[in-house]
């Protein structure tokens, strides 16, 4: 059915899946922030037990699900085609002036997915189906989510990958917000520049910001 | 000035062509490309082969024919030429000099440098145009236009059909073309009328003759000799998505369009 869709609706589905997808890494990013409070890791279980119980959440994850596939295999289909337009290379190729990482969205995006399906089976998968140790907070029993990510980051070449995944991811989103905001088009002389900003204070904001937890677990 | 060039030589549209390296010596660094080109060419004839075939006409960067892919560049190093505005001068003593032909699917080479782009026509049959006669010459303020649009529109116009766009493109896309055309039409009470089903006939060709996708990488507007910017890109888009969503629905090839 994709197939059928214009290059242009190829695009815009692309365009609104990203940025559903750049909501919901602020929204993780803030929570898998708590885990650095000096607290016992209290906060963070507390945010991580919201997120798996609350109807709202369980549903929207359904929608994020369908974003992720949308965006990956409309992802691909398209840059399938783009490879199908120039059957011949040039010989020599590359030199015009465009933006860096533009040209690498399905590289990045690959390296994204691969380590990904790493990501969901250490943790997601575990938090989902897998036996949890519970701790005590304000009476009450809950999953010490926290105590899980805590182990996994003691391990250097576990870190490494991780960092070197968001660093990939950085890369990724340095091209994102603002190539979203073309692809829908909204472009504006005096707003443009600042979503190109914006775009790369994003890409260093959220890949800055996960990769501090790793490091961070590891070093204390 | 002494030169090594390496020219991509095919002899039809059906063989499989290949480079093939070439010397040209006392280039005067104040010819232009195309006259380097002509010497060469000369100087092949009187040895009796075949000269290098490319496209060539107004030479002064008006009609777009001149379509070469010089050292990873479509027309060459300079930005906003074509490559009759080049000037060997851009170029040093003993330089190695790739000349390719565009290369895209819907652009076939017909001969060495020589591309067919027959495609960028036909995406301006499926609706480049108003379908109405537009009558003579109305009084020059009956209707009232805001300098603005007058000025983005003769931006966009100034599009010269050459394809640089498409050659420098990493995904061969005619995002650039076809928004300048769709822009300097949308951008006009005349061409307003249309809007919908111009947007939707020209993208629905484009995308049928097998041009790539948009990546927004910025690639077409840095070689477009016309300097068209791609925030016609986000206009054509924009057109795009409200025909889809707002108007009737279009039937293509319906009629008129
Ligand atoms: C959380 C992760 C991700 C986020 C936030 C994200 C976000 C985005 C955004 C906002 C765009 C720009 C869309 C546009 O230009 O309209 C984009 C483009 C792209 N993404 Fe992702 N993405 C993610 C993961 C992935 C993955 C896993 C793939 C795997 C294949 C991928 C492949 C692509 C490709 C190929 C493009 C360029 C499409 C094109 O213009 O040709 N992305 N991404
Ligand atoms: S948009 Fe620029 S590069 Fe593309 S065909 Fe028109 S003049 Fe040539
Ligand atoms: S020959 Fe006409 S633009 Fe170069």
């Amino acid at each position: 059915m994709a197939l059928k869709y214009s290059s242009i609706t190829k695009k815009v589905i692309m365009a609104l899946a990203g940025l559903f997808l750049i909501s919901f890494l602020i929204v993780h990013l803030s929570i898998n922030l708590l885990i650095l409070k000096n607290d016992n890791r209290e906060a963070f279980n507390l945010a991580a037990h919201f997120m798996v119980t609350n109807p709202l959440i369980q549903t929207f994850q359904w929608v994020l699900f369908g974003g992720f596939i949308l965006h990956i295999l409309i992802g691909i289909l398209l840059q399938i085609q783009n490879w199908l337009a120039r059957p011949k290379r040039y010989k020599v190729e590359g030199y015009s002036h465009t933006s860096f990482f533009s040209k690498f969205m399905i590289h990045t995006g690959i390296v994204i997915l691969a380590l990904l399906a790493l990501h969901l089976v250490n943790f997601f998968f575990k938090a989902k189906f897998g036996e949890i140790p519970s701790v005590m907070i304000n009476g009450e029993h809950y999953e010490d989510m926290g105590i899980l990510v805590i182990e996994k980051f003691r391990s250097l070449p576990f870190v490494l990958i991780y960092v070197f995944w968001l660093i990939f991811l950085g890369f990724h989103l340095d091209h994102a917000f603002h190539s979203a905001l073309q692809s829908l088009g909204l472009n504006h002389s005096k707003y443009t520049p600042v979503a190109f900003g914006l775009s790369r204070v994003l890409a260093i904001l959220i890949a800055g910001g996960f990769i501090l937890i790793p490091v961070l677990v590891y070093i204390s | 000035m002494d030169l090594t060039l390496k020219i991509w030589r095919q002899k039809n549209a059906s063989s499989k062509g290949k480079f093939v390296t070439y010397k040209v010596n006392d280039i005067s660094p104040n010819s232009s490309f195309l006259e380097m080109m002509d010497i060469l060419n000369e100087s092949l004839v009187v040895k009796g082969e075949d000269p290098v075939a490319f496209d060539h006409d107004c030479r002064e960067g008006i009609c777009g024919a001149c379509s070469l892919y010089i050292n990873g560049r479509p027309h060459g190093p300079d930005a906003a030429i074509t490559t009759c505005q080049l000037h060997m001068r851009r170029f040093k003593d003993g330089d190695t000099i790739v000349i390719e032909p565009w290369r895209a699917r819907p652009f076939p080479v017909l001969r060495d440098l020589i591309v067919d782009r027959t495609s960028f026509d036909k995406i301006i049959q499926a609706g480049g145009y108003i379908s109405v006669n537009t009558g003579g010459i109305p009084d020059a303020n009956a209707i009232p236009i805001p300098k603005i649009n007058a000025d983005l529109s003769m931006d966009a116009a100034s599009c010269i059909g050459c394809g640089a766009c498409v050659a420098a493109c990493k995904n061969a896309s005619a995002m650039l073309f076809v928004s300048a055309k769709v822009s300097q039409f949308a951008l006009l009470p005349q061409g307003k009328v249309e809007a919908a089903e111009r947007v939707q006939a020209m993208v629905a060709e484009m995308d049928r003759l097998g041009f790539g996708n948009c990546t927004n990488t910025g690639a077409c507007e840095a070689e477009c000799p016309k300097e068209i910017s791609i925030t016609n890109i986000a206009r054509m888009n924009r057109e795009f998505l409200c025909s889809k969503i707002g108007a009737p629905k279009v039937k293509i090839g319906a009629g008129g369009f």
